[in-house]
C-alpha cells in the first residue's frame, strides 16, 4: 500500500495560559512512501514524528493536509477503519490475555463477511506467532515474557489482520542494548516477508539509517531531509542533518569563504563558487587521513586503538565540537611522539553550511 | 543505621498506649464479655460462663428483625449502588467538559452530615396530616397512590433506607472507580481502537478486567460497610429503630448496650462477635471469588 | 470507495453526538439527584412554618421567603451551643490526633529499632478491627472513669487512627534517606529534622489527613451518642438528632431544616475549599469515617 502524505499539519492549542501561541507538531509535510518499503521517521524528541505516526494512524486528526492510503483519502477516517497495525512503544499488551488472547483480539473483532471462525483464527494466530517466533510461548501472560518476547507479541498482533500499513512507535527504546540489535533485523526480515509498508519512529539515528529503506529526518516538526540512509547520511542537506546522523558525530569548524576558497582558520579546505561569507564546516570523522602535507594542521591529544579503527582525538582552534576526533583503519602509522598532526581530507565527506540559515553550500 | 531503641519507642509511646487502651484491650474484652452470662452494668455479676448470650441473642425477635433488615439492605444496596456508580464512572470519564463540575457535586453526599440529610430525606418521603410529602406527590403525578414512606409499610421503609443509603455510598465508589478508569492506560484504548474493537468488547474485555481490582475492593468494602449500616436508619426512622421494625444489626448492639435497665455489655458483645463472624465470612467468599476473578 | 468512506465518516460523527448528549443527560439527572435534597433542605427553611403546613403539595420555591427559622432554630435549641461543642470537640481531637501520629508514622519511617517490622504489622492488623466491636469496652472504661459528659471522655478514643499512621508513614517514606543523612551530618535533632524537613515536606499530605480528619469529628455520631446525654455537651449530630425526636421537630420542618441548613454549609465550604485535597485523600484509600 502506497501511503501519501499531504501538506500534513498538525497544530496544537498551547497549553501554557503565558505563551498562547498555538505549537506547531507538524508543519507541511509532504511525501509519497512507495509501496512495500520499510520507513524510519527520525528526529530528536518533540520533533513531531510520533505526532505523524498519530496522524497516519487516525488517533490524531490533521488541522491541515491530507492522508492517502493507495487512492484512498483516510484523513477523516477514525483509526478502526484505516486497516492499520501499530506497535505501541509499551507495547500496550493487555495484561489479563494470553499470548494467544492478545493475538486474537483483532481478529474477533471482524464482523459480517470477514468473521472468521475459531479455527481459522487460532491458524492465523499461530502463523503470525510463527512469523514472529514465539508460538511456544502462547498460554503465558504477558507479565511472563522478557522485554524482546512482548515486542513479538506486539508486533504479532499488529500483523495478524494483515494490516494495510504497520506502525510502529520507538519500537526498540524499551529493549536492551544487545535485544536492539537482534530485533532490529526481527523487524527489517518480518517486514521483508509480509511486504506491508512499514513506517516506525525512533530518535536513534543508528537504528532508523540500518534497517530503512527511507528514512525521514525531522526538527521541531518540519521535514528536513528524506532520502536513503547512505545518501543522507553522504549528502546531508543542512547543518542539523549533518550532525544528527553518524556516530562518532560529525566535527563541526567556524570557517569562511574567501575568494572561492573555503578555509578554517589559516587552512585551505576546498574549493567553492559560493560567495565570500562566514560558514560552518562539518567533516565526517572518516574523512581525515594522517598526511604530513595535508591541508589541516591539528593539535594531537592521544590516540585510543579500537581493534579495526584508530580514533585520534585532537584539538583545533576553529573546532567548535565538543571534541576532534578523526577515525582512521588501524594499519595507519601514527607518529604519537609530535605534538601536532596533519591531515588531508576526503572532499566527499566535508561539508560547507550558511551560518546563518545553515543550509548546504556546494564544495568542491 | 545505628538502633536507636529508646527514642524510636518513646516516639511512638502516645500512639501505642492509646491503641492499647481503646482497641487491644477492648478487643480482648469484648469477647470476655460475650463469655460472661448475666452480666448488666446494674448486677455488675456474671451468672455463670459459656454460650448462653449467643443464644439469648439469636432468640431475640428484635435481633433477628435487625439481622433481616441488615440482609436485605446489604443485598438492594451493595449490587445496586456498585452497579449505578459504575455507569456514573464510566460517563464521567467518557467526556471532557464540565468533568470536574460533576465530579465535585457527585461527592458532596459524602462529606455531609448524615444525620442532617437523612432529616431532608425524612421530609421528601414522609406523609404527614399536612402534606403528602414531594416523593409522594410524583408518585399521584404518575397514578399511584401515595405511600407513607417512614411509618407505613416496612417495604416501603426498606426502601427509604436503601434510596438513602445508595445516595450516601456513591460518592466513595465512584470517586474510586472513575481514578481506576482514568489508570487503564490510554495505549489499551488507542490500540483496541486500531483493531477496530466494538465499544461493548472494549468494556467487557478491557476495561472491566483493567478495573476489577478496584471493583471487587469496593464490593468488599460495600459489603463490610452495608453490614454496619446504622446512621443512616436513625436519619430516617429516630433513635427507637426497634419500635420502627428498622434496627440494624450495630442499632441492636447499641440499643441493648445502652438501652432498658442499664443495658448488658455481654449481650452487646455477643451480637457484636455475631456481627463480626458474618462480616468475616462474607469478606472471606468474597475474597475467595475476587481471586478467581480478578487477574492481578 | 470514496463515498462509502465519507459516509461511515459521518455515520461515527453523528453516533458519537448522539451518545455525548445521552451521556450528559443521564450525568445531569445524578447531579440533580445530589442537589437536589440540598436544595430542598434550603427551600424549606425559607418557608413560614404555616406556610410549610398548609402546602399538602409541597412548592418547588418558597412563597413568601423568611429567614424567621433560622432564628428560631437558634432560639429554641441550643444550636450555638452544639456548634461551639462541635468545634471544641474536632480542633482538640486533630490537634491531639496529628500530636499523637506523627511522631509515630515518623518512628515507622526512618528510625530503625528492634521489633519495628512486627509491631507495624500489628499496627496494620488493627486496622481491620472493626469499631463495632470494640466501642461497648470503650464506654464502659469512659464510664467506669467517670467521664460521661465531659469533653475528656469525648476526645480520648478518636485521637488515634492506625490508618492515618499508615498514611503518614508512607508519605514520610518517600522523602529521599540523603536529607536524613544530610541532616544528621549537620548535626540536626531527630526532633528538629521532623519540624523543619519532613513536615514541611509532606505538608500536601498532613493538610489532607487533617481536613479528612475535621470532616470525620464535624459528622460524627456514634461515640458522642453514647457518652453523652446532657444537652451541654451535644455535639451537632445529636443535636439534629435531639430536635428530631423531642425539640421542634416535627412540628416545625421549616425551623428544623434551618438547623440542618446551618450545620452542613461549614462543612461544604471546607469541602468547597479543599475538594482536591479531600478526593485525593480519599481516592488512595480512605473509607468511609
Amino acid at each position: 500500500m502506497k501511503v501519501t502524505l499531504q501538506n500534513l499539519t498538525k497544530k496544537f492549542p498551547s497549553r501554557s495560559k503565558k505563551n498562547p501561541s498555538e505549537v506547531i507538531a507538524v508543519s507541511d509535510f509532504n511525501f509519497e512512501i512507495p509501496d512495500g518499503k520499510l520507513i524510519g521517521l527520525l528526529g530528536p524528541s518533540g520533533c513531531g514524528k510520533s505526532t505523524t505516526l498519530s496522524l497516519i494512524c487516525g488517533l490524531l486528526k490533521p488541522t491541515s493536509g491530507k492522508i492517502f492510503f493507495g487512492d484512498d483519502d483516510v484523513t477523516n477516517l477514525p483509526p478502526e477503519n484505516r486497516g492499520v497495525g501499530m506497535v505501541f512503544q509499551n507495547y500496550a499488551l493487555y495484561p489479563h490475555l494470553t499470548v494467544k488472547q492478545n493475538i486474537t483480539f483483532p481478529l474477533e473483532n471482524l464482523r459480517g463477511k470477514d468473521k472468521l471462525t475459531k479455527q481459522e483464527m487460532a491458524d492465523k494466530a499461530f502463523e503470525a506467532a510463527k512469523m514472529v517466533q514465539i508460538e511456544e510461548l502462547m498460554d503465558r501472560k504477558p507479565s511472563e515474557l522478557s522485554g524482546g518476547q512482548q515486542q513479538r507479541v506486539a508486533i504479532a498482533r499488529a500483523l495478524v489482520k494483515m494490516p494495510r500499513v504497520l506502525l510502529l512507535d520507538e519500537p526498540l527504546s524499551n529493549l536492551d542494548a544487545r535485544l536492539r540489535l537482534a530485533t532490529r533485523e526481527e523487524i527489517r526480515r518480518i517486514q521483508r516477508e509480509t511486504g506491508i509498508t512499514t513506517i516506525f519512529v525512533t530518535h536513534d539515528q543508528e537504528e532508523a539509517m540500518s534497517i530503512s529503506d527511507l528514512i525521514v529526518v525531522m526538527k521541531d516538526g518540519v521535514v528536513q531531509q528524506i532520502g536513503k540512509p547512505q545518501e543522507v547520511y553522504n549528502d546531508p542537506c543542512n547543518l542539523f542533518v549533518a550532525k544528527f546522523l553518524g556516530t562518532p558525530p560529525v566535527n563541526v569548524f567556524e570557517g569562511r569563504i574567501e575568494s572561492g576558497k573555503l578555509m578554517i582558520g589559516s587552512s585551505v579546505i576546498a574549493e567553492t563558487d559560493s560567495e565570500d561569507k562566514a560558514v560552518t564546516v562539518a567533516i565526517r570523522p572518516e574523512a581525515f587521513m594522517p598526511d604530513d602535507n595535508g591541508c589541516l594542521e591539528c593539535e594531537l591529544e592521544r590516540v585510543e586503538v579500537m581493534g579495526r579503527d584508530i580514533s585520534i582525538l585532537a584539538k583545533h582552534e576553529e573546532c567548535i565540537s565538543s571534541a576532534l576526533r578523526a577515525i582512521i583503519r588501524a594499519e595507519t602509522e601514527v607518529d604519537t611522539e609530535k605534538s601536532t598532526v596533519r591531515f588531508s581530507l576526503n572532499k566527499r565527506k566535508v561539508y560547507a553550511f550558511d551560518k546563518e540559515s545553515e543550509e548546504r553550500i556546494e564544495v568542491r | 543505621m545505628e538502633k536507636n531503641n529508646r527514642k524510636a519507642w518513646l516516639y511512638l509511646l502516645p500512639a501505642i498506649a492509646f491503641l492499647v487502651i481503646f482497641m487491644v484491650y477492648p478487643l480482648i474484652d469484648v469477647i470476655i464479655y460475650s463469655f460472661e452470662e448475666g452480666y448488666t452494668f446494674a448486677s455488675q455479676t456474671k451468672t455463670g460462663v459459656g454460650f448462653g448470650n449467643f443464644g439469648d441473642v439469636l432468640r431475640d425477635p428484635y435481633f433477628l428483625q435487625a439481622l433481616k433488615n441488615t440482609f436485605i439492605l446489604v443485598l438492594i444496596t451493595v449490587p445496586l449502588s456498585t452497579a449505578l456508580a459504575l455507569l456514573i464512572s464510566l460517563g464521567i470519564s467518557s467526556i471532557n467538559k464540565v468533568r470536574n463540575l460533576f465530579q465535585t457535586v457527585y461527592f458532596l453526599p459524602y462529606v455531609t452530615n448524615t444525620l442532617a440529610v437523612g432529616l431532608v430525606f425524612m421530609i421528601l418521603f414522609d406523609k404527614t396530616e399536612h402534606t403528602e410529602g414531594l416523593v409522594n406527590v410524583i408518585i399521584r403525578l404518575f397514578g399511584g397512590s401515595s405511600v407513607d414512606f417512614i411509618d407505613g409499610p416496612y417495604w416501603a421503609k426498606i426502601l427509604v433506607l436503601s434510596v438513602y443509603t445508595i445516595w450516601i455510598v456513591l460518592p466513595f465508589k465512584i470517586l474510586l472507580l472513575t481514578s481506576a478508569l482514568a489508570s487503564v492506560k490510554q495505549d489499551y484504548y488507542n490500540a483496541a481502537m486500531i483493531d477496530n474493537t466494538p465499544k461493548w468488547r472494549v468494556f467487557t474485555k478491557i476495561t472491566l478486567p483493567m478495573i476489577s481490582p478496584t471493583l471487587f475492593y469496593l464490593v468488599i468494602t460495600g459489603f463490610i460497610g452495608a453490614f454496619k449500616a446504622y446512621s443512616d436508619a436513625v436519619a430516617l426512622f429516630g433513635t427507637d429503630l426497634n419500635a420502627a421494625e428498622m434496627n440494624t444489626v450495630v442499632g441492636y448492639i447499641y440499643t441493648k448496650l445502652y438501652g432498658e435497665g442499664g443495658g448488658s455489655p455481654a449481650l452487646a458483645s455477643a451480637a457484636a462477635i455475631i456481627l463480626f463472624m458474618i462480616v468475616l465470612t462474607v469478606t472471606v467468599i468474597n475474597l475467595l471469588v475476587s481471586r478467581k476473578h480478578v487477574h492481578y | 470507495m470514496e463515498k462509502n468512506f465519507k459516509k461511515t465518516e459521518k455515520n461515527a460523527l453523528i453516533k458519537k453526538r448522539v451518545s455525548k448528549t445521552v451521556i450528559y443527560v443521564l450525568l445531569g439527572i445524578w447531579a440533580l439527584a445530589v442537589l437536589f435534597p440540598f436544595y430542598w433542605m434550603i427551600n424549606s427553611s425559607l418557608k413560614t412554618p404555616a406556610a410549610y403546613n398548609s402546602e399538602s403539595v409541597p412548592r418547588l420555591f418558597a412563597a413568601d421567603p423568611t429567614f424567621g427559622n433560622y432564628k428560631d432554630a437558634f432560639a429554641s435549641v441550643p444550636l450555638a451551643d452544639y456548634f461551639i461543642n462541635t468545634i471544641i470537640f474536632t480542633v482538640v481531637t486533630t490537634a491531639v490526633m496529628m500530636a499523637v501520629i506523627v511522631p509515630a508514622a515518623f518512628a515507622f519511617s526512618r528510625m530503625q529499632f528492634r521489633g519495628k517490622n512486627l509491631l507495624f504489622t500489628a499496627f496494620l492488623s488493627l486496622m481491620m478491627i472493626p469499631n463495632e466491636l470494640v466501642v461497648i469496652t470503650n464506654f464502659v472504661t469512659i464510664t467506669n472513669l467517670d467521664l460521661r459528659n465531659t469533653f475528656t471522655g469525648l476526645i480520648l478514643p478518636s485521637v488515634t487512627s492506625v490508618f492515618y499512621i499508615y498514611l503518614l508513614k508512607e508519605n514520610f517514606a518517600q522523602v529521599p534517606d540523603e536529607l536524613y543523612l544530610a541532616a544528621k551530618v549537620d548535626g540536626t535533632s531527630d526532633w528538629k529534622y521532623l519540624w523543619k524537613v519532613m513536615l514541611p515536606i509532606c505538608r500536601p499530605t498532613v493538610i489532607t489527613v487533617t481536613i479528612l480528619k475535621v470532616i470525620e469529628c464535624w459528622n460524627s455520631f456514634v461515640w458522642p451518642r453514647l457518652i453523652t446525654d446532657k444537652e451541654e455537651y451535644f455535639l451537632i449530630s445529636n443535636g439534629i438528632q435531639q430536635i428530631r425526636e423531642s425539640g421542634f421537630g416535627r412540628q416545625n420542618i421549616p425551623a428544623m431544616m434551618a438547623a440542618v441548613v446551618v450545620v452542613s454549609i461549614p462543612i461544604i465550604l471546607v469541602f468547597l475549599f479543599f475538594r482536591k485535597k479531600i478526593m485525593e485523600g480519599v481516592a488512595r484509600g480512605g473509607t468511609k469515617g
